[in-house]
């Protein structure tokens, strides 16, 4: 096949909209208005699936976030009775207050929820698919129908995630890790029966949907850039997305091949997890097994996840705090060798997770030192931000606090993983809530932060109007203030030993004194939840009554996505897919205020 | 068609794949390093598991059968021929890849079927020892075999991660066999005669070529080591 031929077969899916297209040999040619299914439903269209990822994306963090409100109202109020909880969960909560076993769903589904189906399918299949093929400035993605596929086998895991919500013994309660031997065993828990095994079909119906979607972000990246769009002139963002792919494809088969471990383990009666178990005071026939084999597999993936949910974030902040400071991003190549070494030390500190498992105190020594390594890149990138805004003349759009809010609390959270990734100091605050503060900061509060920047930049893209502004702007501080606020107090009680996971702490001589703080806790977390829904009026309102775009590039950015009409068709540019001739960040150069990546290199221009 | 390249081409400047390769087989690659993740993840599990017992039982005892053969003491020998059969399908789809390259339409439908037939070979030897281990008491939590050093079985390690492993390999080969099949039916259909070039042949060639590699290395783990 000829690269010609290469180039452009991905158009086979693609009608209208390209007048200039040569198809290799197999007419194409006719032309059709889509039908509502083929137009929102089974959409083959990249912008269309990033908008259906979105909404699925928004649908399940209202219900992750309503999630950590209920456990919440149990740790901040434990003596409190609600009636009308009784009045939604029934027999979950009994008298008002939510049992043990609810408890322990309800976390468990919160963390399940918000790392997979919010922070890493809602953020990435939003983003990598919105704006891959815009700013490499392609048609679409390499295979629109694999793009496709890769949307609705996160439905239906989506699908089965939701229906475990409702089964009998309800969905699975073993944390979001699902470690064995609780997970293994239906005796051993209520959650661990059907929810469990819901829970793993789910997750194995998610991975083929990352497979899928990821195949298509890296070979879109790779083949599909338009004329001059070299690696080096890539938007950062671009490069993000690429790298958060490669981690995925490579590390989301280890915990499949760890779930289906698991689903032998429960329903073939092998011991690949157990060993010496009892349950109720009965001896299980189990042996040889090791439930630290599990943790291996499961934090092979789970720790390049955490990258895969903040790697979009860190790429799309950067993209936007260039376009909102006018300014070039500081150190585009320490930027992109930065997320290199992330990714490469992101599959090499997976122990850190584990360090009081029995680990060998030498191998744990190996791995604290390249956990602590990974401060390096972290840190070159908190820098660059930083420099990036420098004397910039910042334009305080709500996209552009949120990627300074990012920026924020990645510091501070970051710097909490520095404790953490010491083996000894990790011995006294491992499985407390300074562990629970550390990476709801860093990765739970960042990434969402990202998500925000991400759509309050690119919502005039999506759907050709503006978000309001103001309640943007309320949004965004009663976010960032009460983030810190839950968070930050949790590390006290961390540090003053409290154990996460408790169902009830006013029961414990040694957290009695947190009672208060705990109130307090949640208590702001009722409120920032609120703010968060004025976040989805926001969006739902502005997508049909917000401002309308009236010119095409209305934040003044140089990437190629603005270059295309207000409300781009399939295909994303109605002529010839422009060429480019620079790399994006050429802002107040030379005296002047942006040059889009189009506009060739001047004789006299100057170097950036 | 741009046959020639120059060398000066700049590879990576856009408007053109970096590799030549199209997207397809770009998403194939990725795809099999994503799949050998699985498979290393399976035999890690395995090895580390299997380095912290302290007694293994003798492949050359426990795979010593061969069909119809009753009573035969051939240690490894029906596995062998499981294995050449594998092998043998690979370089008939390496046959099957070149034909496609010279447009050969009958010599791919030739080769391609020859493939077929080895990898529906194979799946039938897998079958039958499957079976035989049924009879003499092996399966999932069930390990009837007794060490290399005597010892009666501790656990069931040994059968777990042989069905587990050997079972994921199979299941690899069956969708091998139906994706060799699916293309067989396109290059019958003339599919790729009229799109001018046999690439979908070349593709589902990788991933064969890839469950074979692969079990080079399961037969590596569980009958040689």
């Amino acid at each position: 096949m000829s690269n010609e031929a290469t180039l452009h077969s991905q158009h086979e899916g693609v009608h209208g909209a390209m007048t200039h297209d040569h198809h290799d040999g197999h007419g194409h040619d006719h032309h059709h208005e889509d039908s509502f299914i083929s137009k929102y439903i089974f959409s083959l269209d990249h912008k269309m699936i990033a908008k259906q990822y979105l909404l699925t994306g928004i649908i399940w963090a209202i219900i992750g976030a309503l999630f950590s409100v209920l456990f919440r109202l149990q740790l901040g109020y434990p003596d409190a009775t609600f009636p009308w909880l009784e009045s939604i969960l029934g027999h979950w909560a009994k008298g008002g207050r939510i049992s043990p076993e609810a408890y322990y769903a309800l976390v468990t589904m919160h963390g399940t929820i918000l790392v997979f189906f919010v922070l890493t399918a809602g953020l990435t299949g939003t983003f990598s698919n919105f704006l891959i093929p815009l700013q490499v400035g392609a048609r679409d993605m390499a295979s629109p129908f694999m793009n496709m596929l890769s949307y609705w086998f996160f439905f239906l895991a989506s699908m089965v995630m939701m229906s475990s919500l409702f089964v009998q013994t309800g969905p699975a309660s073993g944390g979001w890790t699902s470690y064995p031997p609780l997970s293994a065993l239906g005796d051993a828990s209520i959650g661990s029966k059907i929810g469990m095994d819901l829970w793993l079909i789910s997750m194995a119906l998610f991975i083929v949907s990352s497979l899928l979607g990821s195949l298509n972000y890296i070979s879109t990246i790779l083949n599909m850039r338009t004329k001059g769009m070299s690696m080096t002139k890539m938007p950062l963002s671009i490069w993000s997305f690429f790298f958060t792919a490669v981690l995925g494809v490579l590390s989301f088969p280890v915990l499949l091949s760890g779930a289906i471990l698991l689903l032998f383990d429960r329903h073939a009666g092998t011991s690949f997890y157990l060993s010496d178990l009892f349950v109720a005071g009965k001896a299980l026939p189990n042996e040889g097994g090791s439930a630290i084999l599990y943790q291996h597999l499961f934090w092979f993936l789970g720790h390049p996840e955490v990258y895969i949910i903040i790697l979009p974030a860190m790429g799309m902040v950067s993209e936007i705090l260039a376009v909102n400071s006018r300014k070039p991003i500081f150190g585009y190549l320490a930027m992109v060798g930065s997320m290199f070494a992330i990714v490469i030390l992101a599959f090499l500190v997976w122990a850190h997770h584990m360090f009081v498992t029995g680990l060998n105190p030498f191998l744990g020594s190996v791995f604290v030192l390249l956990t602590l390594l990974i401060a390096v890149p972290s840190a070159i990138k908190v820098f660059n931000w930083l420099t990036t805004i420098w004397k910039g003349n910042i334009r305080f759009t709500p996209a552009a606090l949120f990627s300074i809010g990012f920026v924020s609390t990645f510091i501070s959270g970051g710097l909490t993983g520095i404790w953490l990734g010491n083996s000894s100091i990790d011995i006294h605050l491992h499985d407390t809530y300074f562990v629970i503060a550390h990476f709801h900061i860093v990765m739970g509060v960042s990434a969402f932060f990202g998500m925000f920047a991400g759509i309050y930049h690119w919502f005039p893209k999506m759907f050709g109007r503006y978000m309001n502004n103001t309640i943007a702007y309320i949004h965004f501080y009663v976010t960032l203030v009460g983030a810190y606020l839950i968070f930050w107090p949790m590390h006290y009680e961390g540090m003053a030993g409290m154990p996460r996971r408790y169902y009830d702490y006013s029961t414990w001589e040694s957290f009695k004194q947190f009672a208060e703080l705990n109130h307090f806790i949640s208590s702001v977390v009722i409120i920032v939840f609120f703010a968060q829904l004025l976040f989805v009026v926001n969006y739902f309102y502005s997508m049909y009554k917000g401002r309308k775009v009236t010119e095409l590039n209305p934040w003044g950015a140089t990437t190629l996505e603005w270059s295309t009409p207000i409300n781009p068709g399939h295909g994303n540019w109605p002529g010839e897919i422009p060429e480019v001739h620079r790399w994006p960040y050429d802002y107040s150069k030379d005296g002047v205020d942006f040059i889009p990546q189009t506009t060739p290199v001047g004789a006299h221009e100057s170097k950036h | 068609m741009e046959s020639a390249v120059t060398a000066k081409k700049k590879w990576w400047a856009g408007g053109h794949s970096p590799f030549n390769v199209s997207y397809g087989k770009l998403m194939m690659w990725y795809f099999l390093m994503s799949d050998a993740f699985t498979f290393g993840a399976f035999l890690i599990a395995y090895g580390t598991v299997r380095f912290s017992s302290t007694a293994w039982p003798d492949p050359n005892e426990v795979f010593h059968s061969f069909p119809f053969m009753h009573g035969v003491d051939w240690p490894l020998v029906f596995v062998s021929v499981m294995t050449f059969i594998l092998i043998m399908s690979s370089v008939t789809m390496v046959l099957a890849v070149h034909a496609g390259h010279h447009m050969q339409k009958a010599k791919v439908v030739k080769w391609l079927s020859w493939t077929i037939v080895g990898g529906i070979a194979f799946l039938s030897c897998q079958a039958w020892e499957w079976t035989h281990l049924h009879e003499v008491g092996a399966w999932w939590g069930s390990n009837p075999f007794h060490n290399a050093d005597g010892s009666a079985p501790m656990n069931s390690n040994f059968t777990d991660f042989f069905f587990t492993i050997t079972g994921f390999h199979g299941l690899h080969v069956t969708s091998g066999v139906v994706l060799n099949i699916i293309i067989l039916i396109n290059v019958l259909k003339g599919t790729y005669e009229h799109r001018g070039h046999y690439e979908m042949v070349e593709k589902v060639g990788l991933y064969w070529h890839f469950v074979d590699l692969v079990w080079v290395f399961v037969f590596t783990c569980f009958y040689l080591l």
